[in-house]
């Protein structure tokens, strides 16, 4: 049975290597790593060594910049609720209207607090609208929270402007870069976020763990309470195989950059290319270079996306969709309607996401076997003109 | 991931009279592309016997929805129309082995096109296609209140999370969700007006209409 595995953005098969790391850490030092022993430094080490790893793939200035957490979601609510509560006298949080769930379903939560939430316009290639960033601060603005990159499009934002125009206003920025790291140059010095959310599964790590940036001098309240682990900073037995899974995966991500940028690059722009060619009435959301390498966000008019992912498993190919039939949810992608597509042509969007596991003769497959099934489903479309 | 039933997937992987009729005299067209599914349903209706000599679809939708309309085509064909429009969206689910729970509107959208496609074919503005009638509630997938009140009682509903699941009035922004309510609220105070008898004997089908 054909598996072609489109769906990176998902979540992504954890590296060989990886699995290697972290086994010891279950059955030989699996010590709790605040234990004063002796036994206990085998797995304190480790997890300090993971630190500077992740530290090294974002060059973050330290590694004690690095706080371990559970997941990118948590990342980002501790990075939201953490920078308010350091901020009683602030109420205003702003935010992009494509944001990740992690980050955009905050906004309820928030208002019941009190907190205001602007939500920043995208345009039709899905950048953001830096002139309503600039309009929108004021003295009460606690927070500026804008993705890295769009799960849904791999758009791009232009994150160094968000930090120039918030930091010029001594706002504190916050970025959910989780499909940003490991695919493209990440380089908190040179893009001076002040905390960044990112996620060990979307880069060959195991699901579970992720991490939260935190700049030195950022005044963060602490999301989880209770013991002493990461200084304070985040409370809860670290997981110590996990973590060093995570470790494990930067420095490979830190090796495989370039493959991502140049190899994976090249197949994800050749798959565009040859579906545009090959299937009338289709289009590539997003800008076209400003996005990350791996990702193709596709709408087939006059088909519903739901169908067309069945099809494709059908077909041995794992893909997502901006539907809203495969989101539980009626209503199709926030992230597409706010770049102005139409409800129709969101119904229609398929995402693919590829790796650096991804092998050209797998697009060469998809090529061969994605038009077929757009074909059959628009005969049976009542809208389609033939 | 998907929990259809084989049939579901079956129909929808091979589906049974997909197309348009030659010399359809019956259009029945309901739903939208930006609601998410919308069905095209033709038929050959005998003048003389108003027998269903033929049926076709065509469908935007999900894989339950294309089932669901491959289905209700093999459940019409051969029937009276007066029998076709006894084929409730109840009837298509249980021809497909079931439906998940929130596909439930794919069937309802099959049993709303038979009954569009025999009023055109009676000539009649769609005197009985409530999704032209009445007071809009759910603004994202303009559902009026008539819709909700006939779906409902035909299938006995009594939350808001069913009447989504079968209309899917609600299933977006929510706002209308009090509206709902207050349908659910006074259909179920109220015996039902009985000139279109519910699918399934009920009290509000035994009890005298109210005047």
């Amino acid at each position: 049975m054909t598996l072609i595995y489109a769906d990176n953005n998902a979540t992504t098969r954890v590296a060989d290597e990886v699995v290697a790391a972290m086994l010891p850490f279950f059955t030989e030092a699996y010590s709790n790593p605040s234990s004063m022993y002796a036994f206990a430094t085998c797995a304190k080490k480790a997890m300090e060594d993971a630190r500077t790893q992740v530290a090294q793939l974002i060059n973050a200035a330290q590694p004690d910049e690095i706080i371990f957490t559970s997941c990118g979601t948590e990342s980002d609510n501790a990075a939201i609720f953490g920078v308010l509560d350091a901020q009683p006298n602030k109420n205003h949080v702003i935010m992009s209207a494509v944001e990740h769930p992690a980050v955009y379903n905050l906004t309820d939560a928030l208002q019941r607090r009190g907190v205001r939430v602007t939500h920043l316009s995208v345009n039709r290639e899905g950048i953001v609208d830096l002139e309503q960033l600039r309009a929108a601060i004021n003295d009460k603005t606690a927070l500026v929270s804008v993705m890295w990159a769009n799960n849904e499009t791999g758009v791009l934002s232009p994150i160094e402007e968000i930090c120039r125009i918030a930091h010029e206003r001594g706002v504190i920025v916050h970025t959910d870069a989780v499909q940003a790291v490991g695919k493209i140059p990440v380089d908190v010095q040179a893009v001076p976020v002040d905390l960044l959310a990112l996620s060990g599964h979307k880069f060959h790590a195991p699901k579970g763990v992720g991490a939260l940036y935190v700049k030195r001098g950022t005044r963060l309240r602490p999301f989880f309470v209770g013991g002493h682990q990461e200084h304070g900073r985040r409370a809860g037995t670290e997981n110590v195989p996990s973590i060093v899974g995570l470790g494990a995966a930067a420095a490979l991500a830190r090796a495989f950059l370039q493959d991502e940028v140049t190899r994976v690059r090249a197949m994800r722009d050749r798959f565009e290319r040859e579906i545009l060619a090959r299937v009338p009435h289709t289009r590539v959301n997003g800008h076209p270079v400003l996005r990350t390498p791996n990702t193709s966000s596709i709408s087939f008019a006059y088909v519903e996306g739901e169908a067309i992912l069945l099809s494709l498993s059908d077909a041995g190919i794992c893909a997502s969709s901006g539907s809203a039939c495969t989101s539980g949810s009626l209503e199709p992608s926030h992230v597409l309607i706010a770049m102005g597509l139409s409800h129709a042509e969101a119904h229609g969007t398929v995402r693919f996401s590829f790796s650096r596991y991804t092998t050209d003769a797998e697009i060469e497959y998809m090529l061969e076997h994605i038009p077929p099934v757009i074909a059959r489903l628009r005969a049976i479309s009542p809208f389609y003109p033939g | 991931m998907w929990n259809y039933s084989d049939k579901v997937l079956e129909y929808f992987r091979n589906p049974k009279n997909m197309g348009e009729c030659d010399n359809a005299n019956a259009v029945g067209e309901v739903g939208s592309m930006a609601c998410g599914d919308a069905m095209r349903l033709t038929m050959r209706i005998d003048p003389a016997t108003e027998r269903i000599l033929d049926a076709k679809f065509k469908t935007f939708g999900c894989a339950s929805a294309i089932a669901s309309a491959s289905v209700l085509t093999e459940l019409i064909i051969g029937k009276t129309i007066d029998e076709a429009l006894k084929v409730s969206n109840e009837d298509i689910a249980r021809a497909l082995g079931g439906l998940p729970a929130a596909k439930m509107h794919c069937s309802v959208l099959g049993h709303d096109a038979v009954i569009a496609a025999i009023d055109n074919y009676r000539g009649v503005k769609s005197a009985q296609h409530d999704m032209d009638e009445g007071k809009i509630i759910c603004r994202c997938f303009a559902v009026t209140d008539k819709h909700i009140e006939r779906v409902a009682r035909e299938n006995n509903l009594h939350t808001i999370d069913e009447v989504t699941n079968y209309t899917k009035a609600g299933g977006a922004c929510k706002s209308c969700h009090m509206a709902i309510q207050d349908i659910l609220d006074r259909i179920w105070r109220e015996p039902a007006p009985c000139a279109t008898p519910c699918a399934h004997p009920k009290p509000c089908c035994t009890t005298p209409a109210a005047t």
